[in-house]
């Protein structure tokens, strides 16, 4: 019996990889197993290669593994594109239907079964995805029964015959595979998991719900890779809650569009990845001078310009931070976890209220796209803040030709908010340099009480976000500090007990506050480390270079992968070893 | 009730004199009076141009923001709060070049959202180039041996692309420009109103008595029914587009805000955002 396996389906783009996947990962996540899934896909509709890859385990898993136990292939594509990953004595299980063949110094253990065969003559060769699927768990000693409800769910709009029809295919699968592996494969049954069933979402997915959760109301988006699910959750769920989303002409209105609703006391956002980002510049540079709440959702590609539009990467930090031209307040935040994805986005909505900013919630490829198992959600952690906006009370009148002070000159710099329709809280809002009452002024005076006034809100952001860095701090004096953001936390976390086993003594923060840069709480614990290095998705190093310039020290050194894919455990603890 | 006196506030518009973005302001304040709403229930949004500061001119909330986005921001703030009245404005280079995307779609999508361009067929905050509203051969400084682009029949465009009101108005004609703008209020869904509005400084071609030469008011079309949208169009490309009055209106076309499901009439910004813990359940159940 073993504790986790790792387990990949692959075909065509268009044939139903991406359900395979589904319903054996919604099987066994049912069944209490924690599962982690990373999607290699295309970006095209049909045909291409295209890739589920699943990690299965008893306790909490939040990376891809470095090799796979078991292949599931649909053409002989798969098997050459993929067999390199798999371990001495792992497992190809691929349609008869083409002929699968070994590829050369393939040391796997090959198995030809019939899932289009069996599925035709069970009615329809549709439901070779379930013989496949059946073939596979048969190996993990599942039972037809662990189907049921995944089956029930998924086919019972088309009737009682066709949800019996599948069980029977993945029955069928499984049957087949048994008689066919008896005695000639090596152990991959799972230990029983505690049969609790978890949340298994994507990033994605717990940004909308936490946007939902954080009172958000309105979003206008366009859609892009890898952001759309944002938008079509919540067309799905703002309806019922009286709000709704606009799928509008480009990223430029959708971005103006939020910063409209923001005014009038919607909590609003927008989602897209690079290229949506980069057209949204001057709108968040908008948000930031005019000091209206903004969120703003980057899930992060390949770049640059259209790039990779399907693959992991973790380079736009930079254009995050700088973007704008001018000089504004702004926050990014960079979760690394789903469940943080989550709070994060609850808490994003609060402090764009509260200090009256552009917010960028950051992700990558790999967060917003990967499935997993997330443990319940804390409703009790879930609170709306909204700083000074006042709805309620009655303003005091305004003395005669004079407009409500929204940009009040205060000593946290946040001024109180009114929104349109309030009676006595009249006041102009522009882009423009403007005086307390939003009137524009050129005055030098103004300029400078005004830029101070905003810029001094965030001064003491990073001492009041909660877990500005994620730390696992091991030891007081360190070999080794690795730093990461996004995705790679798991990754990280599964390189460090190796790394450890070599004699080195390693701590780890993932940041997950980019701007204002945490630095003393990196200082704290850069200091405590021999070497610093930063594992990062990109090519130029540009949390290396953050990290270096926000704290003065030039010895912090990067592992870096910019080709399309996200780290292994095995690529980090290589070249962490390399260092010393 | 408010009269037009309560729409004035103490901000000198830094217009040349003379500008007929004047007029517009003036109407503006007057058919926000006519149509009896109170100054904190409207919102002007406007671009960057000359004509853009106006939304700092007027006595409602205000919000100027950046080049030809306008109407996105207008139209955030109506799905924000339906209870406002939302005018859009600008000048011709903020809604017909940089903003055109915007205009088309807000044609489209038809969100009640009070349009006005202020149309002087040149770019005057940057001091005289050209603009999509210029005529082929119109020299100006971006144009010097005169433009080879044609000009943007604006009117035709938005007629062809499904709007629900459109209009156009000349800023010499106070009476007139009011009524339509009431009108436009009045409309339940998009309405586009372009005006007329001379660039004294800039545009030497074409002058306020330039209009009143070429304009003739649909009024004295014998017949003329502005329900009709094909007589509508055929008269628009009869008069080069040189018309004044309510051009076009389909009073049955819905808004988008009554199409949308489970859209209140009670304002989104004035509804509870918290969700209780059942509710919270329900949401991650789907995700087991």
């Amino acid at each position: 019996m073993i504790n986790q396996l790792s387990w990949k389906v692959g075909g065509q783009q268009g044939e139903g990889i991406e359900s395979t996947g589904e319903i054996f990962s919604m099987a066994l996540s049912r069944q209490g197993y924690y599962l982690y899934g990373y999607r290699h896909f295309s970006s095209r509709i049909k045909g291409g290669h295209t890739n589920n890859k699943i990690r299965v385990s008893t306790t909490a898993t939040n990376s891809i593994s470095d090799d796979l136990d078991i292949l599931v292939a649909f053409d002989q594509e798969t098997i050459d594109l993929n067999h390199h990953e798999l371990r001495p004595g792992g497992v190809i299980i691929g349609d008869s239907k083409f002929s699968p063949k070994q590829p050369e110094g393939c040391t796997a253990n090959l198995f030809s079964v019939p899932f289009t065969e069996i599925a035709t003559d069970l009615g329809t060769s549709l439901m070779k995805n379930m013989v496949a699927v059946g073939a596979s768990s048969a190996l993990l000693g599942l039972k037809v029964e662990a189907f049921n409800s995944v089956v029930e769910q998924i086919f019972s709009r088309k009737g009682a015959s066709v949800v019996e029809k599948n069980l029977q295919a993945i029955e069928a699968g499984m049957e087949y595979f048994k008689k066919e592996a008896e005695g000639s494969v090596g152990d991959f049954q799972l230990k029983e998991a505690d049969g609790k069933s978890r949340m298994f979402m994507i990033g994605n997915d717990a940004i909308a719900l936490g946007a939902l959760a954080g009172g958000a109301r309105f979003m206008p988006a366009y859609p892009i890779t890898p952001a759309s699910e944002i938008m079509e959750y919540l067309i799905k769920k703002l309806p019922e809650y009286g709000g709704t989303v606009i799928q509008t002409e480009d990223e430029i209105a959708a971005c103006t569009m939020a910063i409209g609703a923001n005014y009038a006391g919607v909590r609003s956002l927008t989602a897209s990845a690079g290229p949506g980002l980069s057209l949204m510049m001057e709108a968040i540079g908008l948000s930031g001078i005019t000091e209206t709440p903004l969120v703003i959702v980057d899930t992060q590609r390949g770049g640059p310009s259209t790039g990779l539009p399907t693959k992991q990467e973790q380079s736009d930090i930079f254009a995050m931070i700088y973007g704008t031209h001018g000089e504004i307040p702004k926050v990014v935040i960079t979760p690394s976890t789903v469940e943080e994805a989550f709070y994060d986005a609850v808490e994003a909505f609060n402090i764009a209220e509260e200090y009256q900013v552009p917010v960028i919630l950051v992700t990558d490829l790999a967060l917003s796209l990967g499935k997993q198992t997330v443990e319940p959600l804390d409703f009790s952690k879930v609170n709306i803040r909204r700083g000074k906006l006042n709805l309620e009370e009655e303003l005091p009148e305004l003395e005669k030709s004079a407009y409500f002070k929204r940009y009040e000159v205060t000593d946290d710099g946040v001024s109180k908010r009114v929104i349109p329709g309030m009676k006595n809280g009249i006041h102009h809002v522009t882009g423009v340099e403007h005086n307390e009452q939003g009137k524009p002024s050129e005055s030098p005076e103004n300029r400078k009480a005004q830029m101070d006034k905003r810029l001094r809100k965030l001064q003491e952001l990073p001492k009041v976000f909660p877990s500005p860095v994620y730390k696992d701090e091991r030891h007081e004096e360190a070999d080794l500090l690795i730093l990461g953001f996004n995705s790679t936390r798991g990754t990280i976390q599964e390189a460090i007990p190796r790394l450890e086993k070599d004699g080195l003594k390693v701590n780890h923060g993932q940041v997950r506050l980019l701007h204002p840069f945490p630095t003393d709480e990196l200082k704290a614990m850069v200091d405590k480390a021999k070497k610093v290095v930063v594992v990062e998705n990109n090519a130029t190093g540009q949390l290396t270079q953050l990290t270096k310039m926000n704290l003065s020290r030039g010895d912090i050194q990067s592992i870096l992968k910019y080709d399309g894919n996200p780290f292994l455990p095995s690529e980090i603890h290589n070249q962490c070893k390399e260092l010393f | 009730m408010a009269t037009f006196k309560d729409f004035r506030n103490n901000v000198k518009p830094n217009w040349c004199p003379g500008c007929g973005d004047f007029s517009v302001q003036a109407a503006i304040q007057r058919a926000a009076a006519n149509v009896g709403i109170v100054p904190e229930e409207l919102a002007v949004v406007s671009g960057i141009g000359c004509s853009g500061r106006i939304s700092g001119y007027i006595n409602s909330y205000g919000f100027h923001g950046i080049h030809g986005r306008a109407l996105p921001i207008a139209q955030g703030v109506k799905m924000a709060n339906r209870d406002l009245t939302v005018i859009a404005s600008g000048g011709d280079g903020d809604g017909f070049a940089i903003g055109m995307g915007h205009t088309i779609h807000s044609i489209r999508r038809n969100i009640d959202v009070t349009y006005i361009v202020m149309d002087n067929q040149i770019y005057g905050l940057t001091k005289g180039q050209t603009s999509p509203r210029s005529e082929m051969g119109f020299k100006t400084k971006s144009t010097p041996a005169g433009s080879i682009e044609s000009a943007l029949g604006v009117m035709e465009l938005a007629i062809s692309a499904g709007a629900g009101f459109v209009a156009q108005s000349f800023s010499s004609d106070l009476k007139e420009l009011t009524s339509i703008i009431e009108q436009g209020i009045n409309h339940k869904g998009f309405s586009l109103i372009n005006v007329f509005s001379p660039c004294v400084t800039f545009n030497k071609i074409n002058t306020y008595d330039w209009f009143k030469e070429n304009l003739t008011s649909l009024s004295t079309i014998e017949g003329y029914d502005p329900s009709n949208r094909s007589q509508a169009m055929n008269t628009l490309m009869e008069y080069n587009g040189l018309v004044t009055g309510l051009i076009y209106q389909d009073k049955e076309k819905p808004s988008y805000e009554s199409l949308v499901k489970g859209f209140k009439e009670e304002p989104l910004a004035k509804q509870d955002i918290a969700l209780d813990q059942g509710q919270f359940d329900k949401l991650l159940t789907e995700f087991m």
